[in-house]
């Protein structure tokens, strides 16, 4: 009996060793991980302020700067990183001014740019031969190739997201509940609004790589969301969220491992379940 | 808590300097137009330290707007305001209490946290609170009774408390001049007494306070001096003054009857008003 348990503790972790014996799933955890991380943070101010839209449309509104970037460089995919980010700095701001004074309600104004740059990034992208193969990767991710390189880069910048938050907190706070007193405290409240938009940009590029595009939404909401079932409590929001962000990337990963699914599809999923499950007990508890 | 509590007197900060000499507030000649029309047209009235001020008007006559140019959220078209001396957007002593459905009391903060965004301008950037800013936070719960809540969760308190709350993140801010954007609307008759009598407190402390009201009795009983507004400036003055019939009929037109009871207001909210801030 005894020795049929040992057995069997021993198969369970060879199952959760087996697949951390390659270098590739290593890099992949902890890029899902540290991505979940800083997606999770920034995306609380995000589901707090109803951002969502503009945090799907901001990601796919880079895919045109990721394309020329993949073009100028002939395939390569280290500098794309810098592609991202040029592309993402740039649409935030500009989405943010241009839904501000446009003559349209902003989620058209946000629905036109993101759809057209979208589609220029296609455009682009479908002049090279294996364009089918280098598009899905922009689109959903490939974690599983993530450089030591590109690792840095996401530990850099996610750093550097998560110190900004860490410093502006009270502010990201107080603007985002009642902005009319961030105004009467004569906080500085275009520069926060255009800090955060940065911020949201950075965090769009550094995810990059282990969702793609189409799925960075889910990465930004999906686990903010899950916190705020579960408390009251902004701060405490974004550690349970960092937390089901971070389980999310490592189960999703090993999912993706043994039953050959697509990696962000899996860690998307996997924060989706969690999502549905705090959202019924929360259900439960209210009767 | 140990120790003293710290004085409610406020103290003078980095912000704008006051010219004492200056009255709290001086409007003058204050055109504001909001969506191409005409919100509020040639405004002038100035207040003094420590007074209470109705201002009472129809659904949509402008006051929430006045409130907004006052506390520097809006620019006016023309005129011009000043709070002791110079312009609102240098002050920090302005605390503005939103009407209540203008809040998002799902957000995930509680009572405590709400009353210390009130010191984020003190604070400073990069500073996180200090013993001398709880202090200051747990005093104005005190003053407004809800110490013990908190640790509450805001979407957990009465329409009274969660207006009590938003008065002690005033405090907390210092704030010399208030303005209360219908603060007793949707409330009973306990929790508006409870408002009112925080109101004469406040006086005691040489707070100025505006208080956005349709409750014309209110007004008369509880307020120094009654500002009836209709996008001009209809009468401004001592209830006696100013609650007469002509000035009502010329505020409110078709939309108030008198009866021998008293005079009946045909409005009840200023939601429509509400509903051109939303943003």
């Amino acid at each position: 009996m005894i020795v049929a348990m040992k057995r069997r503790m021993n198969t369970f972790i060879s199952f959760l060793l087996e697949p951390l014996s390659y270098a590739f799933m290593q890099r992949g955890v902890i890029a899902a991980v540290l991505v979940g991380i800083v997606c999770a943070v920034v995306g609380t101010y995000v589901v707090l302020r109803g951002m969502a839209f503009f945090g799907d449309a901001l990601a796919h509104t880079i895919l045109p700067g990721i394309a020329l970037g993949y073009l100028v460089s002939g395939g390569a995919r280290e500098p794309l990183f810098w592609w991202a980010l040029g592309t993402s700095i740039v649409a935030a701001l500009g989405i943010g001014t241009i839904s501000k004074n446009a003559e349209i309600k902003e989620d058209t104004a946000i629905g036109i740019i993101f759809a057209g740059m979208f589609a220029l990034g296609i455009a682009l992208i479908s002049t090279v031969r294996s364009y089918a193969v280098d598009l899905s990767h922009f689109l959903f991710g490939d974690v599983l190739s993530v450089s030591t390189h590109s690792l840095w880069l996401i530990l850099i910048f996610g750093g550097l997201v998560l110190l900004t938050v860490f410093a502006f907190y009270k502010e990201f706070t107080t603007l985002s509940f009642d902005p009319i007193l961030a105004t009467t405290l004569r906080l500085p409240v275009g520069v926060l609004n255009n800090l955060l938009l940065t911020l949201i940009a950075v965090t769009v590029a550094v995810s990059l790589q282990t969702v793609g595009v189409a799925l960075m939404v889910a990465m930004l909401v999906t686990p903010a969301a899950t916190a705020y079932m579960l408390t009251h409590r902004l701060s405490h929001m974004m550690l349970i969220a960092a937390l089901f962000a971070s389980l999310s990337g490592i189960i999703g990963l090993y999912l993706s491992f043994y039953l050959s699914i697509a990696s962000g599809a899996a860690i998307v999923l996997t924060a989706t379940v969690f999502f549905m499950c705090a959202f019924v007990w929360k259900k439960i508890r209210q009767k | 808590m140990g120790g003293e509590t710290p004085p409610l007197q406020r103290t003078m900060y980095t912000h704008t300097h006051h010219e004492t000499n200056q009255p709290v507030l001086d409007v003058s000649h204050l055109t504001v137009h909001y969506n191409g029309r005409v919100a509020l047209e040639d405004i002038t009235f100035h207040l003094h330290e420590g007074e209470r001020i109705a201002v009472v008007g129809p659904n949509g006559a402008g006051k929430s707007t006045l409130f907004k140019v006052v506390a520097g959220v809006l620019q006016p078209n023309a005129g011009e305001v000043n709070i002791y001396g110079s312009r609102p957007r240098g002050h920090v002593c302005i605390g503005y209490i939103p009407q209540r459905n203008q809040v998002d009391w799902t957000f995930p903060v509680s009572v405590a946290d709400v009353v210390m965004m009130g010191r984020s301008a003190k604070l400073g950037p990069f500073n996180w609170p200090h013993k001398k800013d709880w202090d200051f936070v747990n005093h104005a719960l005190e003053t407004v009774e809800l110490r013990s809540l908190a640790s509450r969760q805001i979407s957990q308190l009465s329409g009274g408390q969660q207006q009590r709350m938003f008065i002690a993140r005033a405090l907390a801010q210092e704030a010399e001049l208030m303005l209360m954007d219908e603060p007793l609307s949707g409330l009973d008759t306990p929790s508006q007494e409870g408002i009112l009598n925080l109101l004469d407190r406040l006086k005691k402390e040489n707070v100025t306070v505006m208080v956005a009201t349709h409750d014309l009795e209110q007004a008369a009983s509880h307020f120094d001096r009654i500002l009836l507004l209709n996008h001009h400036l209809v009468a401004f003055g001592n209830p006696a003054e100013v609650l007469h019939t002509e000035n009502l009929i010329s505020a409110y037109g078709g939309r108030m009857r008198i009866e021998p009871a008293g005079i009946m207001l045909m409005d009840d909210c200023c939601d429509e008003e509400a509903d051109e801030h939303v943003h």
